[in-house]
């Protein structure tokens, strides 16, 4: 005589042998550390880690929104140099017309940095 | 259990051990270091973790960035008053049980800047060493044999009784007092709970 088994049951029996065998050595180590191992904080322990160091202020600091401007005046010359050196090493073989076109070039960015100079972003406050 | 019979077991090929025995085969074997250097012994610190000495076969390689995640600290060179304080944190901030190796002459007392007003005259004035290693610097030689003897002492350790480490005991203190950097010198100069003074007695 045969026992019809439900093919799920053998699932539903490892499944709990998997979750059995995979949670009580955390549970045995959770004894353990209960035993052996005993909680003992204090407030330089639980203080935050700083190589040793006591932490001071607050770490939500924000930083100026006005130093958007020294990044504008970077740009300008960063990218000034990176066009105008090519330029002056092709400077003999340029036709008028890409002369022209560099200086309208060169005078939309000293307008920007007349733009700032008026702006009194290059006095050092 | 019976000596005479786990020494007639094991000849039968059964071993035999205790619980006690077990734990702290599994933590005298994975001493994980503080990566913490503060002088030249540093050097030789990481001389030993390296691949000529090998730090790896004591199972003490794992150096920690952070105190806690690490059980062994090796003061490795010369403390100064101003590093006093920070030492002391780190070692209150590394989860028990742990342990202290003060590596080489200035860490264990003060070595050649003794006589100095800016070095601590040993770390064992705050905290509780547990080997002391010799030298200026010592080799990596020396920094394996005190891991070595550190491993017979934790080997030796129980879980009950007289021999129960420190953090077993229920009132013994879980951290030690941070010196502040005063006026003139650290105050307090010492841990009284830690180390005195060695006191002068005269022959009259």
């Amino acid at each position: 005589m045969s026992v019809e088994y439900s093919p799920y049951l053998f699932m539903v029996l490892l499944l709990i042998a998997a979750v059995v065998f995979a949670l009580a050595p955390l549970g045995l180590a959770w004894l353990w550390a209960k035993r052996f191992s005993p909680r003992k904080p204090g407030p330089v322990k639980n203080a935050i880690y700083e190589c040793g160091l006591e932490s001071k202020g607050d770490a939500w600091v924000q930083f100026k929104a006005e130093y958007y401007l020294y990044a504008i005046i970077f740009l300008i010359f960063d990218v000034e140099t990176i066009f105008v050196l090519p330029f002056a090493v092709a400077f003999g073989g340029l036709s008028a017309g890409a002369f022209v076109a560099m200086l309208v070039f060169l005078l939309l960015l000293v307008e920007g940095l007349f733009w700032a100079w008026q702006k009194g972003v290059l006095t050092w406050k | 259990m019976d000596e005479r019979l786990r020494s007639e077991l094991s000849k039968q090929g059964i071993f035999t051990t205790t619980l006690e025995d077990l734990y702290n085969w599994g933590r005298k074997n994975s001493l994980w270091p503080l990566g913490f250097g503060l002088a030249c012994c540093a050097i030789e610190m990481i001389a030993a973790s390296m691949a000529r000495y090998d730090l790896a076969r004591f199972g003490a390689e794992v150096f920690r960035p952070s105190p806690r995640q690490a059980d062994l600290m090796i003061v490795a060179g010369t403390v100064t008053k101003k590093m006093a304080p920070q030492v002391v944190r780190l070692y209150n901030q590394m989860p028990e049980p742990k342990y202290v190796i003060a590596m080489g002459a200035c860490a264990i007392s003060g070595g050649p800047f003794k006589q100095g007003y800016n070095v601590l005259k040993g770390i064992d004035r705050y905290i509780p060493v547990d080997v002391h290693i010799p030298g200026c610097p010592p080799r990596p030689e020396a920094l394996i044999h005190a891991l070595m003897t550190l491993q017979q002492k934790i080997d030796e350790q129980a879980l009950t009784g007289a021999r129960r480490p420190r953090h077993l005991v229920a009132e013994a203190p879980s951290e030690f007092p941070v010196p502040e950097y005063g006026e003139h010198d650290l105050e307090p100069p010492n841990n009284p709970a830690v180390w005195q003074p060695p006191t002068l007695v005269r022959s009259e």
